[in-house]
């Protein structure tokens, strides 16, 4: 094993320069370091300018998703020693505006994130006094791999659909939304079909796939947008045969 | 007053990349990706063959013998050759990718993703017997 190792990173300084450049830091490989550790090491060591976000350290907070060799990957579950003794190359996830080095804007997503409404819709509110909305643990199953996702945007950055029409929702706020269509607590689907079923909605996805390789917390976004459109498909015909069962 | 921090909307120095026109090239997944989205082409190339072939059917025996001469040129065999590669790449990738959109639970248990893509083997191999049963038959 070679004792140090190159990282390139992209930076970009808007008061410096008008689009990114690349630089190289020769930094200490150590076998249990991943790239976060690295780029904490260039921060504290080499180079006190460069910006990157990060908090966790344990694949919670989603905050340090970057591409890594080409890669959207969270950085601090991504170790050096799968690449050494390659350079390693980290840029900011794709597709999103880079605000410096490797800090991405994600306001487009948290605008979507609201309009699919990720939270639990009742018709009817029924007071605390009645307790809670009981639910079984084979209910909680059926939505359990939807809400393991943690925002960290990485499949937005695997997604060429989204690159190509930023319009589209996306995999992460489809996947949150059908988190809480199949959470038995819920009655909000009715209003969620409005949101997903348009053009840029679930229709927008042509099944890449990729959002489902890169998810750090297997979520499968793809699958929850696939399973929709089967529901989206379903509802619509029923509307065409029955246009007054569905009002 | 509004609590949507309105600097960033308004931040004039963000850096965007262009999707390059290659994009589908960058990875593996990508081309495969658009290989298949393009085997709907072969697809109905097949169906435009079907529609020919009806139309020199309702046009009686020399117009079908004629159809069938056509199809035994090389150009359309080397054309069937390759549209029946992609019509087999669409039918294996898209059978390979149902479990994701069916999903099914029995007494509690999704079924597992094998039995599904296993189902629509076995479907596509009866119907084939079939078609073939009775075509070869007479």
């Amino acid at each position: 094993m070679p004792s140090t190792v190159a990282l390139t990173v992209a930076r970009y300084r808007p008061e410096r320069e008008s689009e990114p450049t690349f630089q190289t830091y020769e930094i200490p490989f150590r076998k249990d370091w991943v790239v976060l550790d690295a780029l904490n090491h260039v921060k504290d060591e080499l180079d006190g300018s460069l910006s990157f976000r990060w908090s966790c350290r344990m694949g919670v907070c989603g905050s340090c998703g970057m591409k890594v060799n080409g890669t959207p990957k969270l950085t601090c579950a991504t170790f050096l020693s799968d690449y050494v003794p390659a350079p390693i190359r980290v840029e900011p996830l794709d597709y999103f505006p880079v605000v410096r080095d490797l800090v991405v804007d994600l306001t487009d997503f948290m605008r979507k994130l609201k309009q699919v409404k990720p939270w639990i819709i009742r018709t009817e509110e029924k007071p605390p006094a009645e307790g809670e909305y009981l639910q079984t643990p084979d209910q909680l199953d059926t939505y359990k791999q939807f809400s393991m996702c943690i925002n960290c945007m990485l499949c937005y950055s695997a997604c060429p659909i989204y690159g190509l029409e930023p319009s589209f929702i996306g995999p992460a706020a489809i996947a949150l939304a059908q988190r809480y269509n199949m959470d038995s607590r819920d009655e909000g689907a009715a209003e969620r079909l409005k949101i997903l079923s348009e053009h840029d909605g679930i229709w927008q996805c042509t099944f890449v796939g990729e959002c489902t390789k890169v998810c750090p917390k297997h979520v499968d976004p793809a699958g929850a947008i696939q399973q929709y459109k089967l529901t989206g498909a379903t509802r619509w015909v029923k509307s065409l045969l029955l246009p007054w069962g569905t009002r | 007053m509004s609590a949507e921090p309105h600097y960033t909307l308004y931040h004039p120095r963000w850096y965007r990349r262009r999707v390059s026109v290659w994009w589908w090239l960058q990875n593996r997944s990508y081309t495969w990706f658009v290989l298949r989205e393009l085997t709907s082409v072969f697809v109905a190339f097949f169906a435009v063959v079907y529609l020919w072939q009806l139309r020199a059917l309702a046009q009686g025996p020399e117009a079908y013998g004629l159809f069938l001469l056509r199809l035994k040129t090389p150009l359309f065999l080397a054309l069937d050759t390759v549209a029946f590669l992609f019509v087999l790449f669409h039918a294996i990738t898209w059978f390979h990718l149902t479990p994701k959109a069916m999903v099914f639970q029995v007494r509690g248990k999704r079924v597992p993703d094998w039995v599904i893509v296993g189902s629509n083997y076995a479907a596509w191999l009866v119907l084939s017997g079939a078609v073939a049963f009775t075509l070869l038959r007479g």
